[in-house]
């Protein structure tokens, strides 16, 4: 299998730089200083140090005993970034990013964010790293999600409300961009998730690879093997290729992406953009997109916020048409469940996001034999979802 | 098929005339496309010397709010590709304006690179530019738009090095458009103070005409960028005077007076700068 992507950020087919022209030189600039870092083992030292020191890394990777006793299945173990500190995996890669920011002399970070847990992780290394931080957020985000936008500005963050288009994690994408066009000389942009023009996606990645270094490393430990499937939840993909990538050569293991299904596949109301999208052109990269029959882009549903984007990473479009990677959905119902059997069974409750990779290991674990090995990827706690989650139970807090 | 070269022809014209293209943007469909086509008359008979239509996209990340809404007029409005090409189609019996389609990639790649380029060649649309296509992406577009005689505009910005403008010049036609700002669409107080010096050093390294849009909202600033580029694009400015007068029975006059306000103060400008220059 080829190293990717290639020079020009393509993953066949996928990937690439669509921008603008006023930030094309921005892009070279940031693809020499990210190569110029991971040579350097001074920088390499410094993520591990603060990884370590700060972030809580490396996170156990726990075997689900109770869980995978009541699927009679296949022997489940998490992966578990949800005890990363800012309790999402979304810190390895703001604190990866920000280490570059700094080291390219940038003073200012800015970020889009959808639910909130990426503008919380970056507003977090912001502080941490003493730049100026701005976040944007869907106007419609910034009412839902009230809990994180007083986190980051108690983090020291500007959230700018974006009140264009559907009024969420696409659009405030769109503006993040915008912002970066008028901005770049001093600004390093902090995308959230491992799509966007080159050298993101694979910069996302790298930063978040760590999750399945440490997995691999882990379970070689504790089963004397590999294992034979990992399941992740996507939607940009960022934590499901930080898992996926270490094992993208040992073919003997199966990988899965769950996407979110909404409201049901059928319905429209849903962000499974590799189940149901076509190949399109959006926010810098060529990926699977949901789009209408003109190429104008959906609006998307899920119960979890993080979920709600309407693009994929290209690695994920590329591990798709190459059937390396097998991409599943599950309904908002289903994940429900998932979060409600895991919090009694393991007594972890985890982000509703990561609660649509425990419902398919729900699904899939008790098709499998009992010696078989299964990793899950449980990306986040759900502390941030008590709202969303309480009132889908019918229960006023 | 061969190039209309009706873009080529305007500018040898204007030179002969000592004057700068004065190219008005509107969003087709905004407020629908019937208005659209009077619009594209209108503005060339009060001076515009070609005309760029915006074709509407729900997610233009390098405009600004102006932009932005008059995207989503010509939306709602249902201006899709094949409509506007249709209504382009209808207009070359009335006019043999340089029309330039400007918008984004991914509704030209849903309907088909080759198809596209053919239908739009076909319907008398002169050239592309197409805003998140740089030169490293642009092959699958380019080679059928050439093909088909169309010319492929690029944009060129403040970031951009001297010796990247110089490449991206090499593999672009028509003209090349400078970005005036380190920006997106929108109009602006001032203009930014380098622009002149910018544009004279992409002259340096390209034969072909430069334009400079993005900011330029009036008389006095068409003018002053008209001393010393080839053309002068307004957009933002037009958008929001469709926004203002969209239920007025006089929007359609009321942007030609803005395009034939500018077009003067053009003349104007370049008269003034050769009288200096002779002095």
């Amino acid at each position: 299998m080829p190293s990717l992507p290639d020079s020009h950020g393509h993953f066949a087919e996928h990937g690439g730089r669509y921008v603008a022209e006023t930030l094309m030189p921005a892009l070279f600039e940031l693809e020499k200083a990210y190569k110029e870092a991971r040579r350097d083992p001074a920088f390499r030292r410094e993520l591990e140090n603060y990884s370590r020191e700060y972030v809580g890394r490396p996170t156990p990777l726990h075997f689900a005993a109770h869980l995978t006793e009541r699927l009679g299945g296949a022997k489940i173990y998490l992966k578990r970034e949800d005890l990363c500190h800012t309790g999402a995996h979304k810190v390895n890669n703001t604190l990866g990013q920000a280490l570059l920011a700094v080291r390219m002399g940038k003073t200012r970070i800015t970020a889009e964010t959808g639910a909130g847990q990426h503008g919380v992780a970056t507003a977090t290394m912001a502080a941490f790293f003493r730049r100026e931080c701005e976040v944007f957020m869907g106007s419609l985000d910034v009412e839902r999600q009230s809990l994180n936008v007083f986190r980051m500005k108690l983090l020291g963050a500007k959230v700018t409300a974006v009140d264009s288009g559907s009024r969420s994690l696409k659009d405030a994408l769109n503006e993040a961009l915008r912002d970066w066009i008028a901005t770049v000389r001093d600004t390093y942009y902090l995308i959230g998730t491992a799509a966007g023009p080159h050298p993101y996606p694979m910069i996302v990645r790298d930063f978040q690879a760590v999750i399945g270094r440490e997995a691999r490393r882990q379970i070689l430990k504790k089963e004397g093997r590999l294992p034979d499937m990992l399941v992740a939840c996507v939607n940009g993909g960022s934590n499901a290729i930080g898992l996926f990538y270490p094992f993208i050569k040992d073919t003997s293991v199966k990988m899965v992406g769950v996407e979110a299904a909404g409201l049901g596949l059928n319905t429209g109301s849903h962000a499974a953009t590799l189940n149901a999208g076509t190949v399109g052109v959006l926010h810098g990269n060529k990926t699977y997109l949901l789009q209408d029959e003109l190429g104008q882009i959906r609006e998307t549903h899920s119960i979890a916020a993080g979920l709600d984007y309407p693009g994929v990473g290209p690695e994920h479009a590329w591990l798709k048409d190459t059937g390396r990677a097998t991409y599943t959905a599950v309904t908002d119902a289903e994940a429900l469940e998932a979060l409600k059997m895991l919090s009694e069974t393991e007594g972890i409750i985890p982000a509703l996001e990561s609660s649509h990779a425990v419902a398919e290991a729900i699904k899939l674990a008790p098709t499998m034999d009992k010696d078989r090995v299964m990793i899950v990827n449980l990306s986040g706690r759900g502390d941030k979802d008590m709202q969303t989650v309480a009132r889908a139970f019918g229960v006023t807090l | 098929m061969a190039n209309s070269g009706r873009i080529s022809a305007k500018f040898r014209e204007l030179r002969a005339r000592d004057e700068a293209a004065l190219i008005p943007y509107i969003v087709a469909g905004d407020p629908d496309l019937e208005t659209t086509a009077r619009l594209v008359l209108e503005l060339e008979a009060r001076g515009a010397d070609l005309i760029e239509l915006g074709v509407p996209f729900s997610d233009p990340m390098a405009d600004g709010p102006a932009n932005q809404r008059a995207a989503a007029r010509g939306l709602s409005s249902g201006a899709s590709l094949a409509a506007i090409l249709s209504m382009v189609k209808e207009l070359r019996a009335r006019t043999e304006i340089p029309i330039v389609l400007f918008g984004y990639y991914n509704p030209i790649f849903h309907y088909g690179c080759e198809r596209f380029s053919a239908d739009a060649a076909r319907a008398g649309v002169d050239a592309l530019l197409v805003v998140d296509l740089p030169p490293e992406e642009a092959a699958e577009l380019q080679k059928p738009a050439c093909r088909n005689g169309l010319d492929f505009i690029y944009l060129l910005a403040p970031t951009t090095p001297l010796a990247r403008a110089e490449r991206i010049a090499r593999s672009a036609s028509g003209f090349l458009y400078y970005v005036s700002v380190t920006g997106v669409t929108g109009a602006r107080a001032e203009l930014a103070t380098d622009l002149e010096e910018h544009v004279r050093g992409i002259k340096g390294v390209t034969e072909l005409p430069v334009g400079v849009g993005f900011g330029i909202s009036n008389p006095a600033q068409a003018a002053r960028v008209a001393a010393f580029a080839d053309a002068v694009i307004v957009g933002s400015a037009l958008s929001l005077a469709i926004e203002a007068n969209v239920h007025s029975p006089n929007l359609v006059e009321t942007l030609g007076a803005m395009v034939g306000a500018m077009k003067d103060a053009m003349r104007t400008a370049r008269r003034g700068s050769e009288t200096s220059a002779a002095r």
